[in-house]
């Protein structure tokens, strides 16, 4: 007979943060497998089709790498809030957030010379995505309200408040759902294909927010509030300027995220404004083990699922719902292989305790 | 006993990739049948618009036999996605694509001015290319027609509606529709709610709940499913279909009428003009001349004489001796907006922004 027991690490293990994601990430090939092949679908082929439709030729290469900014710097922005265990699950508001202010700017501000659209646009990006996760951030730093509810609410106010902008009050008369088109020099320029110039913000948050957490003092005053919040209180840091900080941080990025992604991609406000990158980006966070550069692998391999997903239908003639389930599916062995990065599992024979 | 099993797995994965180059197929075919991408807004089970398609879709299949080879695209979302879900049927070989909603048509129209190569048919908007067609029917005729039976049937003259989007089409179809009811019941009215959505059940259900709640005894719809009809029918109200014969889906005499589509009297001879090598761009808007549109079988709880009114307008419509747009029409502000004797032009249909008389709501 044997017992299982889980137990926290004492000592963090070096290879656990690679083989942990490998081996769940192998897991969850074999669940798709037996899914796909009881829908009599050819696992190896559904898994070649869909990695040839991500990765098959430099245009997917270049979708796949579009599809992850967004989702990458989304993982980076609910990152930093996670660090000091603040749980920001609005980085799809502050997105969409990002995304109406930049619109504003862009549509409105007329008076602005072109060459400056561009630019004060994405800081109203960066500004309304900050503002949007600074209620949630204020809220739990002044009073104590839980951020978990009020940073989801947050998400359906802005999504919400974005559908009538863009089906009703800056609905275009004519053409597609949404504003009109944005002006030329408000469209971020690409610079490699489909790839747009906003993977150099996206790359130089990752190194910013690496030097953040990993070099600078805030970034170890965020890391010993989110491990021991009584022992930063001991040491003088203050818990609610930091709350307040990470949060306004947190959503500028994922402002910043939406505005990139509004300009570069869908170059108008419409529908798909809410794609779930700031829903997603909480997975990748939470998969790259907060670590930005983590983030970056993680972002890469969301986004190959999610454009290669589409090979199935063409490919094998499976049903889209397919491509929805083995998403899914890779999901859930890594959050719960997650589980031991922290802990690991012990395995007692009967008698030998 | 833990790396054992990491080992495992790994070797697994590997041996996997292994296996997945060796299942290569191949795929190169020179002059085999001709690869036809079909995109769809919502699953084909939805039992509603995408269904429709589907059947036209499958109609074609039937019809053309290995000549032709269909790749369904399904689900795909109205933004920069279906852009990429036409590239990836383009890169799949696929020489002519259709697409089925209002919102592909800008994507459509920058990925058709790329591959100047593939034919695109885009459904329910206006946009065009040398190599993109747009097409559409005259469901609005139809929609009148249920509206007759609509205004026959309410004991309390109001009638609830469920649109998807603000558009011209939705729009055009609610006018049409209460125009049908006010031609028979000159003081019903008919109350509009947004869903802002094509297809979402549970959103298409509140929609009506809300209008049934508000006092409607018939509830009809421009959405995807029967959810909005089911919901009317759950109540023991009287629900109007679209797309598809909900009377028949839903298995409920309660579903009076169903205006319907036939897209393959459009899908067939357009795939092949194409195989002909004769297709050329086109606008179309077919009606009941190409048997685009039709009524479902009217449910037996109509009466007889409500049905011989039905087919009577549907033979003036045929004959071209009446339309849905003619005559003095007024906005549901009073203000006039054609004037007696006007017939309204296509153009004018096709961006209508306004609701007739009758109508409650707002188009904005």
């Amino acid at each position: 007979m044997m017992r299982f027991i889980i137990e926290k690490r004492t000592t963090k293990s070096k290879y656990s943060v690679f083989i942990v994601p490998l081996v769940s990430f192998a897991i969850s090939l074999l669940l798709g497998a037996i899914v796909l092949a009881a829908s009599k679908a050819n696992p190896f082929a559904a898994y070649k089709a869909m990695f040839e439709g991500s990765f098959g030729n430099i245009r997917r290469i270049q979708y796949t790498l579009r599809e992850a900014m967004p989702l990458l710097m989304c993982g980076l922005a609910v990152g930093i809030a996670f660090k000091l265990k603040f749980w920001n699950i609005g980085a799809e508001g502050q997105y969409v957030s990002g995304a109406i202010g930049f619109t504003w700017v862009v549509q409105f501000w007329t008076f602005l010379p072109p060459v400056l659209l561009l630019p004060v646009g994405l800081l109203m990006g960066i500004i309304a995505g900050g503002l949007w996760a600074g209620v949630p951030g204020t809220l739990k730093a002044q009073w104590g309200v839980d951020e978990t509810l009020t940073t989801l609410m947050l998400n359906y106010v802005a999504i919400g408040y974005a559908e009538y902008l863009y089906i009703d009050h800056w609905k275009a008369p004519f053409g597609n759902m949404g504003t009109p088109k944005f002006p030329d020099a408000a469209i971020l320029p690409s610079v490699w294909g489909r790839v747009h110039a906003g993977v150099f913000f996206a790359l130089a948050l990752v190194v910013i927010l690496w030097f953040i957490l990993y070099k600078t003092r805030w970034g170890f005053e965020l890391n010993m509030i989110g491990k021991n919040p009584k022992a930063a209180r001991y040491q003088g840091v203050s818990i609610k300027k930091n709350i307040i900080m990470a949060m306004l941080f947190s959503g500028a990025i994922a402002g910043l995220a939406g505005a990139i992604h509004t300009s570069a991609v869908a170059q108008k406000l419409t529908t798909g404004v809410n794609g779930n990158y700031g829903f997603t980006g909480i997975i990748i966070a939470w998969m790259g083990g907060l670590n930005p550069f983590g983030s970056i692998i993680v972002a890469i391999v969301m986004a190959a699922l999610s454009t290669g997903a589409g090979q199935l239908q063409i490919a094998l003639k499976l049903p889209e719902a397919m491509g929805a389930v083995l998403q899914g599916l890779v999901l859930l062995p890594l959050l719960a292989g997650s589980l031991f990065n922290e802990y690991h599992l012990r395995v007692i024979k009967k008698g030998a305790e | 006993m833990k790396k054992l099993s990491v080992v495992f797995l790994i070797v697994l994965m590997a041996t996997s990739v292994v296996f997945a180059q060796g299942a290569a197929e191949t795929k190169v075919q020179a002059s085999g049948p001709m690869k036809i991408g079909v995109i769809y807004v919502s699953p084909p089970g939805d039992m509603g618009y995408s269904y429709m398609h589907d059947q036209g879709t499958k109609a074609a299949e039937a019809y053309f036999g290995d000549k032709i080879e269909v790749i369904r695209m399904e689900g795909v979302p109205e933004d920069d996605r279906a852009a990429v879900a036409m590239e990836q049927l383009v890169d799949a070989g696929c020489k002519m694509v259709f697409a089925n909603s209002y919102n592909y048509q800008e994507y459509m129209l920058q990925v058709a001015k790329e591959n100047p190569d593939v034919y695109f048919e885009h459904c329910s908007g206006y946009l065009k290319n040398d190599n993109m067609s747009n097409y559409f029917g005259r469901m609005y005729q139809m929609r009148y027609l249920s509206g007759i039976i609509a205004g026959k049937m309410t004991a309390n003259g109001k009638i609830g509606y469920v649109g998807a989007y603000n558009t011209p089409e939705v729009v055009r179809g609610i006018n049409a529709f209460a125009l049908g009811v006010r031609s028979v019941n000159p003081t019903a009215e008919v109350r509009v709610v947004w869903t802002n959505t094509w297809f979402d059940p549970s959103l298409e259900r509140q929609g009506a709940v809300a209008l049934l709640d508000s006092g409607c005894d018939i509830i009809a719809q421009h959405q995807d499913t029967t959810q909005p009809a089911l919901a009317a029918i759950e109540r023991g109200k009287y629900a109007v279909g679209y797309n598809a014969d909900f009377r028949a889906i839903i298995g409920d005499d309660k579903v009076l009428v169903s205006p319907m589509w036939n897209w393959h009297n459009y899908m067939i001879p357009t795939i092949q003009s194409a195989l002909d090598g004769t297709w050329k761009s086109q606008e179309y808007w077919g009606g009941l001349e190409d048997d685009m549109i039709k009524l479902s079988e009217i449910s037996p709880l109509v009466p007889a004489d409500v049905k011989q009114l039905v087919s009577k307008k549907l033979d003036e419509m045929a004959k071209g001796t009446f339309d849905v747009f003619w005559g003095e029409l007024k906005d549901n502000t009073g203000a006039v907006k054609q004037k007696a004797g006007e017939k309204m032009a296509d153009g004018d249909m096709l961006t209508m922004d306004w609701f007739v008389e009758g109508v409650v709501g707002k188009v904005k």
